[in-house]
């Protein structure tokens, strides 16, 4: 069902239209609302006021953003009420030390990065990697864990991104940057070349 | 100005990566960024890993929605439209 559709159905109570909407964002607003609390049953309350508030918000969209994109904002502006202590997050200017790669001091490779052959690429994309990964982004710095929960596993625009969580598109791609580096270095890992 | 056309070292290069993939670089520090990728296979390489590694984090499968989940919730939208 196309977005337009949806929201015009939606706003006349229509049911199948709704589940529609709890199908495709639910699980992606829990995942979401984790990067904010410190469990998962505190997550799935947040989600719940935050169908609460969309349920009565959806007559006031104004179709500015899209759709998925006013609900995240929802979402994060309930997780933020909640209270509740936030995981450890890390500032925007500390992000430029302990860097995952090492140069030497003219600034080249000191250990470069080792190729990936087309084998291990192939294995990457089963599901042998998911659950590391999953573990590693949930350890990273509340932050960069959110960004690229947003951008890389959600699949959300920078433009999107900076919208639902505030952020400006230059601290945005900073927290990205260090997100993905991260990464790398865990599937580098993962395939034993690290 | 000569400081400004020096060669990119690789840490740079590596620094510059996202704001390259997002087409956020100045058209200048496009170009210095695209001459050491040509001329450096191990930042080329680094660049291509870490397009990888958005794939595969891209590749995540979502959880699944326990069916419970979505009854309550749609009998929360139903309860809402009856008042």
């Amino acid at each position: 069902m196309e977005e337009g559709e949806l929201v015009e159905r939606l706003r006349k109570g229509d049911e199948d239209a709704f589940a529609v909407l709890v199908e495709r964002y639910h699980t992606q607003m829990v995942r979401l609302a984790r990067t904010f609390v410190p469990s998962r049953s505190v997550a799935e309350e947040v989600v719940q006021d935050t169908w609460v508030g969309i349920i009565k918000g959806i007559g006031t969209f104004e179709e500015r953003s899209s759709l998925r994109t006013w609900m995240f904002r929802i979402l994060v502006n309930q997780a933020r009420k909640t209270g509740v202590r936030e995981r450890r997050a890390v500032a925007v200017d500390d992000l430029g030390v302990d860097l995952p790669e090492r140069f030497a001091a003219d600034g080249s490779w000191s250990s470069p990065p080792v190729p990936w052959t087309d084998d291990v690429v192939d294995q990457l994309f089963a599901s042998a990697m998911a659950e590391p990964l999953r573990i590693a982004i949930e350890a990273l710095p509340t932050n960069l864990c959110r960004v690229v929960t947003l951008r890389d596993l959600e699949g959300l625009s920078a433009r999107e991104v900076c919208d639902v969580l505030g952020l400006t598109e230059a601290n945005q791609r900073v927290l990205l940057h260090r997100a993905r580096r991260q990464l790398r270095r865990i599937i580098e890992h993962e395939i034993g070349e690290g | 100005m000569r400081i400004l056309n020096r060669d990119m070292v690789c840490r740079e290069a590596v620094g510059l990566v996202t704001d390259y993939l997002d087409d956020a670089l100045p058209r200048r520090a496009r170009r210095r960024f695209e001459v050491h990728l040509r001329n450096c296979p191990n930042c080329s390489r680094y660049l291509e890993q870490i397009r990888i590694t958005i794939d595969t984090v891209g590749h995540i499968e979502p959880d699944t929605l326990d069916p419970e989940v979505k009854d309550e919730l749609i009998d929360l939208y139903r309860r809402f439209h009856e008042e």
